[in-house]
């Protein structure tokens, strides 16, 4: 129990996914103009990355390993990935359609998000079984939506400002995202 | 060597097979049937995905309309030719759908109205009317000139002149985002048509508004009189034209004192 709860934070805070892995830095970048659509978008990544860790987890396991195939693992991965997220779109618009329409289109934007493939890759690199798979995917996904939000904030508040000429646009969201990288590499000593 | 890599190819191979069996039986199985109507109603719509109807982009309110929640004219953008090809497809008669433009209930412009002070600071009417006194200009029903609603305009249909936020008639699809974005409520959605406009929101009396500003209304009462239709009145100290009523006759605006019936 202690374990996952270690693994969990160590992957919403101390190891965050984009702030200190630089992973998915292109919907970070993107859908990060409102507090709103960045939670929208923040929602559909903990979704989809939870239920990815479990499926790509299972998959390496049972498949891979007993096949003695580990180096296929990139290439299985990215097609199991992007095959999941087209079938829980399906599933949601018949089965929860307000659910479907609360996540909207982000939940197929998150195909292209390289933190899905990181998180399944990790949990191999790591050597996690399967419950810690999951319980990594949910901590890395969750420290996905924290920053994207947090990012979010700032950036409504940038419009009001009066940045210089060149600044304006990726250049100030890129060195406040720094800045953001930096404050929370003081989360490092904490486990 | 050559065995590896053809285990691997068939293993990728049956994967992707087996994954393109399962997602094609899935699509079979979670089918959505959608409206027919719903698809025709989208493909007239503008899709600029503005949200001025109300709705979240032209999906949403295609799909309003096919289910009959929303009017058939409800796309301010498309104007009475969408609502006519709309109501086609509905099967229903378009109703009088009037085009409307954005109009600033403004005129003090930066040499008619008097300034209180110099403003240095955040350059946006939303933050500037919280200031005290509301910015640099003594009215504080009117425009502060910072242009929150041209950075809210997406066909580029308003713009600050001298001072004051002005629209221009032709551009303006009506979508309603200026509306929204003036902190002072200043920006209304007339009719099209419509030539007498009152074009100030003072609601003080008549002697402050005079030491403010030369051209706001100062209720006199004096357009009320001249109209024969009933179409003006007052309310809380500035003149409103009932649009329904009006038959832009002018009789108001040739005998405001302060002209600010244009």
């Amino acid at each position: 129990m202690k374990e996952l709860l270690l693994i969990a934070i160590g992957s919403a805070l101390v190891n965050n996914v984009v702030l200190s892995q630089f992973l998915g830095l292109c919907p970070f970048l993107g859908v990060s103009k409102n507090v709103k659509t960045s939670a929208g978008m923040g929602a559909a990544v903990i979704f989809v990355i939870t239920i990815a860790s479990f499926v790509t987890s299972l998959i390496y396991k049972s498949v891979l390993v007993g096949l003695n195939l580990e180096f296929l693992q990139t290439i299985v991965f990215i097609l199991v990935i992007a095959a999941l997220v087209q079938f829980v779109e399906m599933f949601l618009k018949k089965s929860m359609p307000a659910l479907y329409e609360a996540l909207g289109v982000y939940l197929p934007l998150i195909t292209t998000n390289c933190a899905v493939l990181g998180v399944a890759l990790t949990n191999v690199q790591k050597d996690y079984n399967i419950l810690e798979s999951v319980v990594n995917g949910v901590g890395i996904s969750v420290g996905f939506t924290i920053a994207i939000i947090m990012l979010a904030g700032v950036r409504e508040r940038i419009e009001y400002n009066d940045v210089p000429h060149s600044f304006k646009g990726s250049p100030i969201v890129l060195i406040t995202s720094g800045l953001m990288a930096i404050a929370f590499f003081g989360f490092s000593g904490l486990i | 060597m050559i065995t590896g890599i053809i285990f691997a190819a068939a293993v990728v191979g049956i994967i992707g097979i087996l994954i393109g069996v399962f997602l094609g039986i899935a699509s079979e199985k979670f089918k959505v049937e959608v409206d027919e109507k719903e698809i025709m109603v989208r493909n007239e719509l503008p899709g600029n995905n503005c949200g001025g109807c109300g709705y979240a982009g032209c999906d949403a309110l295609a799909k309003a309309i096919a289910a009959g929640q929303a009017d058939v004219g409800a796309c301010p953008v498309g104007g009475a030719s969408v609502t006519e090809k709309i109501s086609e497809i509905m099967g229903v008669s378009a109703g009088s759908a009037e085009k409307k433009v954005a109009f600033v209930k403004c005129k003090g412009s930066c040499d008619k109205t008097k300034v209180q002070y110099n403003y240095y600071g955040i350059d946006d009417c939303r933050k500037i009317s919280v200031v005290p006194g509301s910015g640099e200009k003594s009215c504080v029903y009117g425009c502060m000139g910072y242009g929150s609603c041209v950075k809210a305009c997406e066909f580029d249909a308003i713009h600050v002149v001298d001072g004051i936020a002005v629209v221009d008639k032709e551009k303006c699809v009506a979508c309603g985002k200026c509306v929204a974005s003036c902190p002072n409520a200043l920006i209304d959605l007339v009719p099209y048509k419509a030539e007498y406009l009152v074009q100030c929101n003072s609601h003080d009396k008549g002697k402050d508004v005079k030491a403010k500003c030369d051209v706001g209304c100062i209720g006199c009462t004096m357009c009320i009189k001249q109209c024969e239709f009933d179409a003006i009145h007052m309310d809380n100290n500035v003149a409103i034209i009932d649009y329904d009523k009006c038959t832009n006759c002018g009789k108001c605006a040739a005998k405001c004192p302060v002209k600010v019936i244009i």
